[in-house]
Protein backbone atom coordinates (compact mmCIF):
# COMPACT_ATOMS: atom_id res chain seq x y z
CA UNK A 1 0.00 0.00 0.00
CA UNK A 2 1.25 3.42 -0.76
CA UNK A 3 2.48 5.37 2.45
CA UNK A 4 0.46 8.34 1.76
CA UNK A 5 -2.75 5.83 2.21
CA UNK A 6 -1.85 5.28 5.58
CA UNK A 7 -4.71 6.06 7.78
CA UNK A 8 -1.66 7.12 10.44
CA UNK A 9 -0.04 9.84 8.30
CA UNK A 10 -3.77 11.83 8.56
CA UNK A 11 -3.59 12.09 12.17
CA UNK A 12 -0.77 13.47 15.05
CA UNK A 13 -0.87 13.67 18.57
CA UNK A 14 -0.82 17.13 19.54
CA UNK A 15 -1.35 17.63 22.85
CA UNK A 16 -0.61 15.34 25.92
CA UNK A 17 -1.64 15.66 29.82
CA UNK A 18 -1.43 13.86 32.77
CA UNK A 19 -3.12 14.68 36.25
CA UNK A 20 -1.42 13.99 39.75
CA UNK A 21 -0.55 10.36 39.89
CA UNK A 22 -0.66 8.50 43.24
CA UNK A 23 -1.41 6.06 45.82
CA UNK A 24 -4.83 6.64 47.02
CA UNK A 25 -5.47 9.76 46.31
CA UNK A 26 -8.99 9.81 47.20
CA UNK A 27 -9.91 11.54 44.41
CA UNK A 28 -12.68 10.77 41.80
CA UNK A 29 -12.16 9.30 38.57
CA UNK A 30 -14.22 12.17 36.49
CA UNK A 31 -11.86 15.12 38.91
CA UNK A 32 -8.69 13.68 37.43
CA UNK A 33 -9.90 13.07 34.05
CA UNK A 34 -10.50 16.49 33.84
CA UNK A 35 -7.61 17.64 35.45
CA UNK A 36 -5.65 15.56 32.78
CA UNK A 37 -7.89 16.50 29.70
CA UNK A 38 -7.58 20.36 30.40
CA UNK A 39 -3.85 20.03 30.58
CA UNK A 40 -3.43 17.85 27.55
CA UNK A 41 -6.23 20.55 25.43
CA UNK A 42 -4.35 23.30 26.77
CA UNK A 43 -0.77 21.81 25.43
CA UNK A 44 -1.91 21.14 22.46
CA UNK A 45 -3.07 24.91 21.93
CA UNK A 46 -6.71 24.30 21.89
CA UNK A 47 -9.97 25.49 23.96
CA UNK A 48 -12.47 22.92 25.33
CA UNK A 49 -15.02 24.41 22.55
CA UNK A 50 -12.50 22.65 19.80
CA UNK A 51 -12.91 19.22 21.29
CA UNK A 52 -15.36 17.21 18.69
CA UNK A 53 -14.67 13.76 19.44
CA UNK A 54 -13.86 11.77 22.53
CA UNK A 55 -12.43 7.73 22.65
CA UNK A 56 -11.30 6.19 26.06
CA UNK A 57 -10.53 2.54 27.58
CA UNK A 58 -12.75 0.29 28.42
CA UNK A 59 -15.69 2.72 29.16
CA UNK A 60 -17.48 2.65 32.11
CA UNK A 61 -18.73 -0.76 33.51
CA UNK A 62 -15.37 -1.61 31.98
CA UNK A 63 -14.47 -3.48 35.60
CA UNK A 64 -14.38 -2.87 39.09
CA UNK A 65 -12.37 -2.12 41.88
CA UNK A 66 -11.00 1.21 39.85
CA UNK A 67 -10.17 -0.21 36.74
CA UNK A 68 -12.63 1.50 34.51
CA UNK A 69 -12.61 4.78 34.95
CA UNK A 70 -15.64 7.20 33.77
CA UNK A 71 -17.18 6.39 30.99
CA UNK A 72 -17.14 9.11 27.83
CA UNK A 73 -20.81 10.34 28.41
CA UNK A 74 -19.82 11.38 32.00
CA UNK A 75 -16.78 13.29 30.78
CA UNK A 76 -18.97 14.74 28.05
CA UNK A 77 -21.16 16.10 30.45
CA UNK A 78 -19.00 17.33 33.04
CA UNK A 79 -16.74 19.38 30.17
CA UNK A 80 -19.98 20.09 27.84
CA UNK A 81 -18.58 18.97 24.72
CA UNK A 82 -20.10 18.79 21.65
CA UNK A 83 -19.19 15.60 19.37
CA UNK A 84 -19.29 14.54 16.39
CA UNK A 85 -18.05 11.31 17.05
CA UNK A 86 -17.47 8.94 20.26
CA UNK A 87 -16.51 5.77 21.65
CA UNK A 88 -15.40 3.72 24.59
CA UNK A 89 -14.45 0.06 24.84
CA UNK A 90 -12.42 -3.08 26.60
CA UNK A 91 -12.10 -4.87 22.89
CA UNK A 92 -10.12 -4.13 20.98
CA UNK A 93 -6.24 -3.68 20.28
CA UNK A 94 -5.71 -3.08 24.52
CA UNK A 95 -5.42 0.14 26.23
CA UNK A 96 -4.57 2.30 23.26
CA UNK A 97 -7.36 1.07 21.00
CA UNK A 98 -8.70 4.40 21.86
CA UNK A 99 -6.19 6.59 20.25
CA UNK A 100 -6.45 4.27 17.04
CA UNK A 101 -9.78 4.61 16.98
CA UNK A 102 -9.39 8.61 17.18
CA UNK A 103 -6.58 7.99 14.49
CA UNK A 104 -9.22 6.27 12.10
CA UNK A 105 -12.19 9.22 13.12
CA UNK A 106 -9.79 11.98 12.17
CA UNK A 107 -8.45 10.54 9.28
CA UNK A 108 -11.94 10.11 7.74
CA UNK A 109 -13.17 13.19 8.92
CA UNK A 110 -15.77 12.16 11.62
CA UNK A 111 -13.74 14.05 14.08
CA UNK A 112 -10.85 16.74 14.22
CA UNK A 113 -9.92 16.99 17.35
CA UNK A 114 -10.33 14.01 19.75
CA UNK A 115 -10.04 14.02 23.68
CA UNK A 116 -8.25 9.94 23.98
CA UNK A 117 -8.07 9.65 28.21
CA UNK A 118 -7.50 6.52 30.69
CA UNK A 119 -8.11 7.12 34.22
CA UNK A 120 -7.46 4.63 36.83
CA UNK A 121 -8.40 4.51 40.95
CA UNK A 122 -7.20 1.62 41.59
CA UNK A 123 -5.00 2.00 44.25
CA UNK A 124 -8.08 3.71 46.23
CA UNK A 125 -10.50 1.23 45.61
CA UNK A 126 -7.56 -1.33 46.60
CA UNK A 127 -7.76 0.77 50.40
CA UNK A 128 -5.47 -0.71 52.91
CA UNK A 129 -6.07 -4.46 51.46
CA UNK A 130 -3.92 -6.53 49.25
CA UNK A 131 -4.77 -6.48 45.53
CA UNK A 132 -7.51 -8.71 44.95
CA UNK A 133 -8.43 -11.35 42.86
CA UNK A 134 -10.48 -11.37 39.65
CA UNK A 135 -13.61 -13.46 40.28
CA UNK A 136 -13.14 -13.30 43.91
CA UNK A 137 -16.47 -13.12 45.92
CA UNK A 138 -18.44 -14.54 42.77
CA UNK A 139 -21.11 -16.74 43.17
CA UNK A 140 -20.27 -18.22 40.09
CA UNK A 141 -18.59 -18.15 36.67
CA UNK A 142 -19.52 -17.94 33.41
CA UNK A 143 -18.29 -16.60 30.13
CA UNK A 144 -14.38 -17.51 29.20
CA UNK A 145 -13.22 -16.65 32.52
CA UNK A 146 -14.92 -20.15 34.16
CA UNK A 147 -12.36 -21.54 32.23
CA UNK A 148 -9.52 -20.80 34.81
CA UNK A 149 -11.09 -18.93 37.93
CA UNK A 150 -12.45 -22.15 38.97
CA UNK A 151 -9.01 -23.32 39.35
CA UNK A 152 -7.52 -20.74 41.85
CA UNK A 153 -5.99 -18.74 38.94
CA UNK A 154 -7.37 -15.80 40.41
CA UNK A 155 -5.29 -12.83 38.56
CA UNK A 156 -3.69 -12.63 35.15
CA UNK A 157 -0.17 -12.47 37.66
CA UNK A 158 -0.70 -16.49 37.67
CA UNK A 159 -1.87 -16.50 33.70
CA UNK A 160 0.95 -15.00 32.62
CA UNK A 161 3.29 -16.44 35.48
CA UNK A 162 2.81 -19.60 33.19
CA UNK A 163 3.54 -17.91 30.03
CA UNK A 164 6.64 -16.91 31.86
CA UNK A 165 7.46 -20.77 33.22
CA UNK A 166 7.22 -21.73 29.37
CA UNK A 167 9.62 -19.15 28.32
CA UNK A 168 12.18 -19.93 30.69
CA UNK A 169 11.56 -23.57 29.97
CA UNK A 170 11.82 -23.04 26.13
CA UNK A 171 15.00 -20.84 26.52
CA UNK A 172 16.52 -21.08 29.75
CA UNK A 173 15.69 -17.34 30.75
CA UNK A 174 16.15 -17.13 34.52
CA UNK A 175 15.15 -14.79 37.19
CA UNK A 176 18.04 -12.70 36.79
CA UNK A 177 17.85 -11.83 33.53
CA UNK A 178 13.93 -10.46 34.07
CA UNK A 179 14.87 -8.77 36.82
CA UNK A 180 17.06 -6.25 34.64
CA UNK A 181 13.40 -5.23 33.48
CA UNK A 182 12.62 -3.75 36.80
CA UNK A 183 15.55 -3.09 38.36
CA UNK A 184 16.01 -0.45 35.12
CA UNK A 185 13.29 1.13 35.88
CA UNK A 186 13.46 1.82 39.31
CA UNK A 187 16.94 3.70 38.15
CA UNK A 188 14.15 5.73 35.42
CA UNK A 189 11.88 6.30 37.98
CA UNK A 190 14.26 7.78 40.40
CA UNK A 191 14.41 10.45 37.69
CA UNK A 192 10.54 10.85 37.26
CA UNK A 193 8.86 13.10 39.98
CA UNK A 194 5.56 11.53 39.44
CA UNK A 195 6.64 8.16 39.75
CA UNK A 196 5.18 6.45 42.86
CA UNK A 197 8.61 4.06 43.88
CA UNK A 198 11.53 6.07 43.43
CA UNK A 199 14.18 4.48 46.39
CA UNK A 200 17.12 2.58 44.75
CA UNK A 201 16.37 -1.39 44.34
CA UNK A 202 19.31 -3.45 43.63
CA UNK A 203 18.84 -7.19 41.25
CA UNK A 204 19.42 -8.39 45.12
CA UNK A 205 16.51 -6.51 46.70
CA UNK A 206 14.43 -7.78 43.56
CA UNK A 207 15.25 -11.50 43.78
CA UNK A 208 14.54 -11.49 47.31
CA UNK A 209 11.55 -9.93 47.77
CA UNK A 210 8.75 -12.30 48.33
CA UNK A 211 7.38 -14.58 45.73
CA UNK A 212 3.74 -14.32 44.68
CA UNK A 213 3.34 -16.72 41.65
CA UNK A 214 6.61 -18.20 40.38
CA UNK A 215 8.49 -17.24 38.22
CA UNK A 216 7.02 -13.74 39.41
CA UNK A 217 8.22 -11.98 42.96
CA UNK A 218 6.58 -8.53 44.13
CA UNK A 219 8.56 -6.67 41.74
CA UNK A 220 7.52 -8.11 38.89
CA UNK A 221 3.74 -7.00 39.06
CA UNK A 222 2.74 -3.14 38.59
CA UNK A 223 1.80 -0.60 41.26
CA UNK A 224 -2.07 0.26 41.25
CA UNK A 225 -1.93 4.06 41.34
CA UNK A 226 -4.58 7.05 41.02
CA UNK A 227 -4.11 9.28 37.58
CA UNK A 228 -5.37 9.80 34.09
CA UNK A 229 -3.70 10.14 30.84
CA UNK A 230 -4.73 12.62 28.48
CA UNK A 231 -4.18 12.47 24.45
CA UNK A 232 -5.44 14.70 22.18
CA UNK A 233 -5.73 13.23 18.16
CA UNK A 234 -5.78 15.72 15.54
CA UNK A 235 -6.09 15.82 11.70
CA UNK A 236 -2.23 16.43 10.69
CA UNK A 237 -2.99 19.42 9.03
CA UNK A 238 -3.09 20.90 12.00
CA UNK A 239 0.39 19.80 12.97
CA UNK A 240 1.69 23.01 12.27
CA UNK A 241 -0.31 25.28 14.64
CA UNK A 242 0.42 22.56 17.34
CA UNK A 243 2.51 25.14 20.04
CA UNK A 244 4.23 22.01 21.16
CA UNK A 245 5.93 19.67 18.40
CA UNK A 246 3.21 17.60 17.17
CA UNK A 247 4.04 13.16 17.46
CA UNK A 248 3.11 11.77 14.18
CA UNK A 249 2.03 7.94 14.02
CA UNK A 250 4.35 6.20 11.51
CA UNK A 251 2.61 2.74 11.73
CA UNK A 252 -0.06 1.11 14.20
CA UNK A 253 -0.24 -2.92 14.91
CA UNK A 254 -3.41 -3.77 15.39
CA UNK A 255 -3.59 -7.63 14.77
CA UNK A 256 -4.57 -10.79 16.50
CA UNK A 257 -4.26 -13.78 14.32
CA UNK A 258 -4.03 -16.39 17.17
CA UNK A 259 -6.59 -17.49 19.44
CA UNK A 260 -7.94 -14.73 21.56
CA UNK A 261 -7.71 -16.72 24.52
CA UNK A 262 -5.41 -16.43 27.79
CA UNK A 263 -4.57 -20.72 27.41
CA UNK A 264 -5.63 -21.68 24.21
CA UNK A 265 -3.06 -18.96 22.11
CA UNK A 266 -0.92 -21.30 19.81
CA UNK A 267 2.35 -19.93 21.69
CA UNK A 268 2.10 -19.10 25.29
CA UNK A 269 5.91 -17.67 24.80
CA UNK A 270 4.83 -15.15 22.43
CA UNK A 271 1.29 -13.96 23.29
CA UNK A 272 -0.86 -11.46 20.97
CA UNK A 273 2.50 -9.50 21.27
CA UNK A 274 3.94 -11.21 17.87
CA UNK A 275 0.14 -10.40 15.60
CA UNK A 276 0.31 -6.80 16.67
CA UNK A 277 3.64 -6.07 16.26
CA UNK A 278 3.58 -8.37 12.85
CA UNK A 279 1.16 -6.14 11.63
CA UNK A 280 2.88 -2.55 12.29
CA UNK A 281 5.79 -3.58 10.75
CA UNK A 282 3.54 -4.95 7.42
CA UNK A 283 2.30 -0.89 7.61
CA UNK A 284 5.66 0.99 7.46
CA UNK A 285 9.21 0.73 5.87
CA UNK A 286 11.11 1.30 9.11
CA UNK A 287 12.91 -1.27 10.86
CA UNK A 288 13.72 -2.11 14.50
CA UNK A 289 16.94 -0.71 14.11
CA UNK A 290 15.53 2.73 12.78
CA UNK A 291 14.07 2.93 16.64
CA UNK A 292 15.66 5.36 19.32
CA UNK A 293 13.60 4.63 22.30
CA UNK A 294 10.99 1.74 23.66
CA UNK A 295 7.82 2.05 25.66
CA UNK A 296 6.80 -1.44 26.34
CA UNK A 297 3.84 -2.41 28.87
CA UNK A 298 4.87 -3.95 31.59
CA UNK A 299 1.62 -5.04 33.81
CA UNK A 300 4.46 -7.56 34.74
CA UNK A 301 8.24 -7.46 33.37
CA UNK A 302 7.43 -10.58 31.86
CA UNK A 303 5.52 -9.08 29.10
CA UNK A 304 8.06 -5.97 28.47
CA UNK A 305 10.52 -9.60 27.60
CA UNK A 306 7.83 -10.96 25.36
CA UNK A 307 7.36 -7.08 23.66
CA UNK A 308 11.16 -6.82 23.11
CA UNK A 309 11.15 -10.37 21.40
CA UNK A 310 7.55 -9.39 19.50
CA UNK A 311 8.79 -5.94 17.86
CA UNK A 312 12.10 -7.39 16.60
CA UNK A 313 14.68 -6.04 18.60
CA UNK A 314 16.14 -9.30 19.80
CA UNK A 315 15.40 -12.79 17.93
CA UNK A 316 12.11 -14.93 19.26
CA UNK A 317 13.61 -16.43 22.95
CA UNK A 318 16.45 -14.02 23.02
CA UNK A 319 14.61 -11.78 25.51
CA UNK A 320 16.70 -12.53 28.95
CA UNK A 321 20.45 -12.11 27.63
CA UNK A 322 19.01 -9.03 25.62
CA UNK A 323 18.37 -6.85 28.57
CA UNK A 324 20.87 -9.08 30.98
CA UNK A 325 22.44 -6.71 33.01
CA UNK A 326 20.33 -4.04 31.62
CA UNK A 327 22.86 -1.62 30.40
CA UNK A 328 21.36 -2.23 26.51
CA UNK A 329 17.91 -1.06 27.82
CA UNK A 330 19.47 1.65 30.27
CA UNK A 331 18.49 5.49 29.37
CA UNK A 332 21.71 5.38 27.88
CA UNK A 333 22.08 2.63 26.59
CA UNK A 334 21.28 1.33 22.49
CA UNK A 335 17.55 0.78 22.96
CA UNK A 336 16.67 3.20 26.23
CA UNK A 337 13.58 1.42 27.51
CA UNK A 338 10.25 2.61 29.72
CA UNK A 339 12.15 5.47 30.22
CA UNK A 340 9.96 7.09 33.07
CA UNK A 341 10.11 3.77 35.27
CA UNK A 342 6.98 1.87 33.41
CA UNK A 343 3.95 0.77 35.53
CA UNK A 344 6.49 -1.30 37.69
CA UNK A 345 7.88 1.99 39.32
CA UNK A 346 5.82 5.18 37.67
CA UNK A 347 2.58 3.45 38.38
CA UNK A 348 -0.06 1.24 36.85
CA UNK A 349 -1.68 4.47 34.34
CA UNK A 350 -2.78 1.24 32.41
CA UNK A 351 -0.73 2.06 28.64
CA UNK A 352 -1.39 5.41 27.96
CA UNK A 353 1.37 6.24 30.38
CA UNK A 354 3.49 4.94 27.79
CA UNK A 355 2.17 6.80 25.35
CA UNK A 356 2.62 10.04 26.95
CA UNK A 357 6.08 9.07 27.50
CA UNK A 358 7.13 8.83 24.60
CA UNK A 359 5.67 12.02 23.45
CA UNK A 360 7.81 13.67 26.00
CA UNK A 361 11.18 12.02 24.82
CA UNK A 362 10.15 12.66 21.58
CA UNK A 363 9.58 16.42 22.30
CA UNK A 364 12.78 16.46 24.37
CA UNK A 365 10.33 17.57 27.32
CA UNK A 366 11.47 14.78 29.38
CA UNK A 367 13.44 16.70 31.85
CA UNK A 368 15.94 14.94 34.21
CA UNK A 369 15.23 11.59 32.29
CA UNK A 370 15.15 12.76 28.80
CA UNK A 371 16.99 10.77 26.83
CA UNK A 372 20.20 12.53 24.86
CA UNK A 373 20.61 12.21 21.30
CA UNK A 374 16.83 13.99 20.20
CA UNK A 375 14.96 10.58 19.60
CA UNK A 376 13.13 10.86 16.75
CA UNK A 377 11.30 7.31 16.39
CA UNK A 378 9.64 6.02 19.45
CA UNK A 379 7.85 1.80 19.72
CA UNK A 380 4.94 2.09 22.07
CA UNK A 381 3.22 -1.41 22.99
CA UNK A 382 -0.03 -1.72 25.48
CA UNK A 383 -0.84 -5.11 26.91
CA UNK A 384 -0.40 -8.70 27.45
CA UNK A 385 -2.09 -12.30 27.02
CA UNK A 386 -4.40 -12.48 24.53
CA UNK A 387 -4.73 -8.60 24.48
CA UNK A 388 -2.17 -6.32 22.51
CA UNK A 389 -2.00 -3.08 20.27
CA UNK A 390 1.41 -1.06 19.05
CA UNK A 391 2.55 1.65 17.24
CA UNK A 392 5.70 3.82 16.21
CA UNK A 393 5.61 7.35 17.05
CA UNK A 394 7.97 10.13 15.58
CA UNK A 395 8.48 13.66 16.35
CA UNK A 396 6.81 15.83 13.44
CA UNK A 397 9.22 17.96 10.89
CA UNK B 1 -10.05 -30.06 53.61
CA UNK B 2 -10.51 -28.44 50.49
CA UNK B 3 -10.35 -24.94 49.54
CA UNK B 4 -13.43 -22.64 48.10
CA UNK B 5 -13.85 -22.64 45.02
CA UNK B 6 -15.88 -20.55 42.56
CA UNK B 7 -17.89 -22.71 40.68
CA UNK B 8 -18.14 -22.58 37.06
CA UNK B 9 -22.11 -21.49 36.04
CA UNK B 10 -23.62 -24.25 34.22
CA UNK B 11 -25.27 -23.74 30.61
CA UNK B 12 -27.00 -25.56 27.81
CA UNK B 13 -23.17 -25.54 26.14
CA UNK B 14 -20.63 -26.47 29.13
CA UNK B 15 -22.72 -28.81 30.89
CA UNK B 16 -21.18 -31.95 29.39
CA UNK B 17 -17.87 -30.84 30.62
CA UNK B 18 -18.74 -29.60 33.87
CA UNK B 19 -20.51 -32.64 34.62
CA UNK B 20 -19.14 -35.55 33.20
CA UNK B 21 -16.80 -36.27 36.18
CA UNK B 22 -20.10 -37.74 37.88
CA UNK B 23 -18.87 -40.50 35.73
CA UNK B 24 -15.07 -40.70 36.23
CA UNK B 25 -14.43 -39.53 32.34
CA UNK B 26 -13.25 -36.68 30.96
CA UNK B 27 -14.92 -35.19 27.86
CA UNK B 28 -14.01 -32.46 25.13
CA UNK B 29 -16.41 -31.16 22.37
CA UNK B 30 -15.68 -33.17 19.28
CA UNK B 31 -16.56 -33.19 15.34
CA UNK B 32 -18.90 -35.73 14.34
CA UNK B 33 -17.85 -35.61 11.30
CA UNK B 34 -13.88 -35.23 11.51
CA UNK B 35 -13.08 -36.19 14.87
CA UNK B 36 -11.22 -32.99 16.04
CA UNK B 37 -11.86 -31.73 19.73
CA UNK B 38 -13.07 -28.38 20.38
CA UNK B 39 -12.21 -26.57 23.68
CA UNK B 40 -13.92 -24.40 25.01
CA UNK B 41 -16.90 -25.53 23.73
CA UNK B 42 -18.34 -24.04 20.29
CA UNK B 43 -21.24 -24.41 18.03
CA UNK B 44 -19.38 -25.53 14.93
CA UNK B 45 -16.14 -27.23 13.91
CA UNK B 46 -13.34 -25.01 13.19
CA UNK B 47 -11.43 -27.72 11.34
CA UNK B 48 -14.05 -28.56 8.38
CA UNK B 49 -17.28 -26.30 9.68
CA UNK B 50 -19.05 -29.41 10.28
CA UNK B 51 -21.89 -28.07 13.02
CA UNK B 52 -22.32 -32.10 13.60
CA UNK B 53 -20.74 -31.84 17.11
CA UNK B 54 -20.96 -33.80 20.33
CA UNK B 55 -19.19 -34.76 23.35
CA UNK B 56 -16.57 -37.40 23.09
CA UNK B 57 -14.64 -39.03 25.98
CA UNK B 58 -10.58 -39.01 26.13
CA UNK B 59 -8.44 -40.89 28.17
CA UNK B 60 -7.89 -38.35 30.36
CA UNK B 61 -3.98 -38.98 30.20
CA UNK B 62 -2.38 -34.75 29.35
CA UNK B 63 1.37 -33.27 29.40
CA UNK B 64 2.47 -30.57 31.96
CA UNK B 65 2.88 -27.75 29.26
CA UNK B 66 3.03 -25.24 31.99
CA UNK B 67 2.74 -24.05 35.53
CA UNK B 68 3.18 -21.64 38.41
CA UNK B 69 2.75 -22.21 42.10
CA UNK B 70 0.88 -19.44 43.50
CA UNK B 71 2.03 -18.30 46.97
CA UNK B 72 -0.49 -14.81 46.97
CA UNK B 73 -3.61 -14.69 48.77
CA UNK B 74 -6.08 -13.73 45.99
CA UNK B 75 -9.00 -14.68 47.63
CA UNK B 76 -10.93 -15.91 51.09
CA UNK B 77 -10.77 -19.58 51.72
CA UNK B 78 -7.95 -20.96 50.08
CA UNK B 79 -4.20 -22.32 51.57
CA UNK B 80 -1.16 -21.21 49.88
CA UNK B 81 0.83 -22.26 48.30
CA UNK B 82 -1.02 -24.35 45.37
CA UNK B 83 -0.39 -25.09 41.70
CA UNK B 84 -2.29 -23.87 38.47
CA UNK B 85 -1.11 -25.54 35.47
CA UNK B 86 -2.23 -25.97 31.47
CA UNK B 87 -2.17 -29.34 30.02
CA UNK B 88 -2.36 -30.71 26.99
CA UNK B 89 -4.78 -33.95 26.75
CA UNK B 90 -2.71 -36.40 24.62
CA UNK B 91 -5.08 -36.91 22.44
CA UNK B 92 -4.64 -34.08 20.49
CA UNK B 93 -2.09 -30.81 20.86
CA UNK B 94 -4.01 -27.70 20.14
CA UNK B 95 -6.16 -27.65 23.09
CA UNK B 96 -5.46 -26.50 26.54
CA UNK B 97 -7.07 -27.16 30.21
CA UNK B 98 -6.13 -24.78 32.90
CA UNK B 99 -6.27 -27.07 36.15
CA UNK B 100 -4.74 -27.61 39.19
CA UNK B 101 -1.77 -29.62 39.62
CA UNK B 102 -2.04 -32.12 42.68
CA UNK B 103 -0.86 -34.92 44.65
CA UNK B 104 2.40 -34.13 44.31
CA UNK B 105 4.50 -31.39 46.19
CA UNK B 106 4.95 -28.63 44.40
CA UNK B 107 8.46 -28.34 44.29
CA UNK B 108 9.02 -30.80 42.12
CA UNK B 109 6.14 -30.22 39.49
CA UNK B 110 8.27 -30.46 35.87
CA UNK B 111 7.08 -28.86 32.41
CA UNK B 112 6.07 -32.22 30.46
CA UNK B 113 5.18 -34.30 33.11
CA UNK B 114 2.71 -37.30 32.18
CA UNK B 115 -0.37 -36.45 34.23
CA UNK B 116 -4.13 -38.16 34.65
CA UNK B 117 -7.07 -36.85 35.11
CA UNK B 118 -9.14 -36.85 38.77
CA UNK B 119 -12.50 -35.39 39.47
CA UNK B 120 -13.05 -33.37 42.43
CA UNK B 121 -16.92 -33.55 43.63
CA UNK B 122 -18.64 -30.08 43.88
CA UNK B 123 -22.14 -32.09 42.63
CA UNK B 124 -23.10 -30.79 40.34
CA UNK B 125 -19.82 -29.53 39.10
CA UNK B 126 -16.69 -32.24 39.02
CA UNK B 127 -13.55 -30.71 38.34
CA UNK B 128 -10.98 -31.59 35.97
CA UNK B 129 -7.89 -31.58 38.38
CA UNK B 130 -4.70 -33.57 37.16
CA UNK B 131 -1.95 -35.58 39.51
CA UNK B 132 1.26 -37.45 38.31
CA UNK B 133 0.75 -40.93 36.47
CA UNK B 134 0.89 -43.47 39.03
CA UNK B 135 4.11 -44.86 38.99
CA UNK B 136 2.13 -48.49 38.77
CA UNK B 137 -0.07 -47.36 35.79
CA UNK B 138 3.39 -46.72 33.51
CA UNK B 139 6.03 -49.16 34.55
CA UNK B 140 6.33 -52.82 36.13
CA UNK B 141 7.71 -53.04 39.52
CA UNK B 142 11.38 -53.02 38.65
CA UNK B 143 12.53 -54.62 42.18
CA UNK B 144 11.53 -58.12 42.41
CA UNK B 145 8.57 -56.81 44.93
CA UNK B 146 5.04 -58.80 43.89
Amino acid sequence: MSRAELLEHRAVISGIGQSQVGRRLNRSGIDLTVEAALEAISDAGLEVADIDGIATYPGAGGGPGGFAGPGTPEVQDAMRLRLNWHTGGIEGPAQMAAVINAAMAVATGLARHVLCYRTVTEATAQGGGGRGGIGAGVPQMGGTLQWSIPFKAYSAACWLAMNAQRHFHEFGTTREQLGAIPVNQRANAALNPKAVYRDPMSLEDYLSARIITTPFGLYDCDAPVDGSTAVIVSSADYAPDAPRPATRFEAVGTALRGRPSWDQFDDLTTMSARDAAASMWERTDLTPADVDIAELYDGFSFLTLCWLEALGFCGRGEGGPFVEGGRRIALDGALPLNTHGGQLSAGRLHGFGHIHEAVLQLRGDAGARQVTGEPELAAVANGGGPIAGCMLLSRWR
Amino acid sequence: MSDFRVLPRIDEDNEFFWTSGREGVLRFLGCDHCGYLIHPPGPVCPKCWSRQVSPQPVSGRATLYSFTINHQNWAPGTEEPYVIGIVVPVEQDDIRLTTNVIGIDPGAVEIGMELEVVFEDRDPVFLPLFRPVAASATAAPRDGTP
